[in-house]
């Protein structure tokens, strides 16, 4: 087992990086264990438009590319692996990865949200096969093919953009009438010819497990009941996301949608734990208030540390 | 920097160097940015299995073929050949500790 750490932070997405960023410029030598889905999301996007200070934009991978230069700069240790294991009972808290146990004064959780699946169980048995959650990864395959893309938020027409330059036709299906995304996502998707929309629809069904790949997706009207078949190579989903909290599970207080319950700033339900970015939260969910709160909770975690941060909730102590 | 002990695999002579042995391919594509987060943990395979598996890995854009061959829709996509027959397909990002458990399932 190795010596106690000051502050350890799980993740590396804009909240766990800006959180290793002050809390090594605070000169607590952070170790942030990277998480398999190391560099979050934004790795995920291609042009990020609404991160301030780029008025031309910047790729997401060249921005996390940034964020973790600048926080290995003042002396952030950053390493590969998945946390299998916490025990946050006392302190100091032990976190493992696999055999491997590292012990710390105070933790920061900043795992984030990874992209949901539908529950049909078939999406994950053709994942790979033509059912992805990663337009910019996948898109690739699908050049001269059509795709559908499920979902009506930000992520979805995100999606359908970029899979309208390769695919033939992009059809995306949306359970509402009405379009989430933002008004500037909306008007580009419903701008191009090739992208075409089916409303107050379901995926029921996608097929064809047998073959091993996509063939078509059964659809159900959710207003009329009627069932049809849209035949397509691939499909993409964009319906959400999901919180990275099953590590936590039983030792910090969680709403009913599995995101962790933050107070009083980025504190836990255990004195010493502080949580930041999309693992807290499902209102905003944006790269910069992920980055603000990972600022946050380095602050909490280093006036924690010197005996400064006033416990002033009833909410400190044991899980809720 | 990719291990020196990964082979680079082609359409060309994909199917003579899977034929022998237990042999990991990676496919990947320099615009995936999933792939570039797989890297270090196929190089440390490559490392840590030197000698008792081939590591190999697939630019999809060099070379179309084999991925259509078998039905890759998605990368990073690994798969496990021992003596010429697909054993394993492991799509998307995975730990390392999982993957050394498919390999030893096969040696």
């Amino acid at each position: 087992m190795s010596s106690d750490r000051q502050v350890i932070i799980i993740g590396s997405g804009p909240a766990g990086l800006t959180a290793a960023l002050y809390a090594a410029r605070a000169n607590l030598k952070p170790l942030v264990i990277e998480g398999i889905e190391a560099g979050g999301q934004l790795m995920l996007t291609t042009m990020v438009e609404n991160w301030p200070g780029y008025r031309d934009g910047i790729m997401g991978p060249d921005l996390m590319t940034e964020l973790r230069a600048q926080a290995e700069r003042f002396g952030a240790e950053i390493i590969q692996g998945d946390v299998t294991a916490v025990e946050l009972s006392k302190r100091p808290f032990t976190v493992s990865l696999g055999k491997t146990q590292y012990l710390a004064q105070t933790l920061i959780v900043a795992t984030g949200a990874s992209a949901k699946w539908l529950d049909l169980g078939v999406d994950k048995k053709l994942s790979g096969r033509g059912v992805s959650t990663c337009a910019t990864c996948d898109g690739f395959f699908f050049k001269g093919r059509p795709v559908a893309v499920i979902g009506g938020g930000d992520t979805a027409m995100e999606e359908a953009i970029y899979l309208s330059k390769l695919a033939t036709s992009v059809t995306v299906i949306h359970r509402r009438d009405l379009l989430r995304a933002s008004k500037v996502m909306q008007d580009k998707a419903l701008s191009i010819p090739n992208i075409s929309f089916i409303w107050n629809t379901e995926v029921v069904d996608i097929k064809d497990v047998d073959k091993g790949e996509v063939t078509s997706l059964v659809l159900r009207n959710i207003q009329t009941g009627e069932r049809s078949e849209l035949a397509v190579d691939g499909v993409f989903i964009g319906i959400g996301h999901v919180p990275n909290t099953a590590l936590f599970s039983g030792q910090l207080a969680m709403h009913d949608n599995g995101y962790l319950k933050t107070h009083d700033g980025s504190r836990t339900s255990v004195s010493g734990v502080f949580a930041a970015g999309d693992v807290q939260d499902h209102v905003y969910r944006q790269a910069v208030t992920a980055a603000g709160s990972g600022c946050m909770a380095a602050i909490d975690a280093e006036r924690f540390l010197s005996g400064t941060l006033h416990e002033s909730s009833a909410l400190h102590g044991a899980p809720a | 920097m990719a291990s020196e002990k990964i082979k680079t695999l082609t359409d060309a002579d994909f199917g003579d160097s899977v034929k022998n042995g237990v042999v990991l391919v990676d496919f990947w594509a320099t615009w995936c940015a999933p792939c570039r987060r797989l890297a270090p943990t196929v190089d440390q395979l490559a490392e840590e299995y030197n000698g008792r598996i081939t590591v190999a890995k697939v630019d999809i854009d060099e070379n179309p073929m084999t991925p259509g061959k078998f039905m890759v829709r998605g990368i990073p996509t690994l798969l496990l050949f021992k003596d010429g027959a697909l054993k394993e397909t492991v799509v998307g990002l995975e730990t390392k500790d999982k993957l050394a458990q498919l390999i030893d399932k096969h040696l």
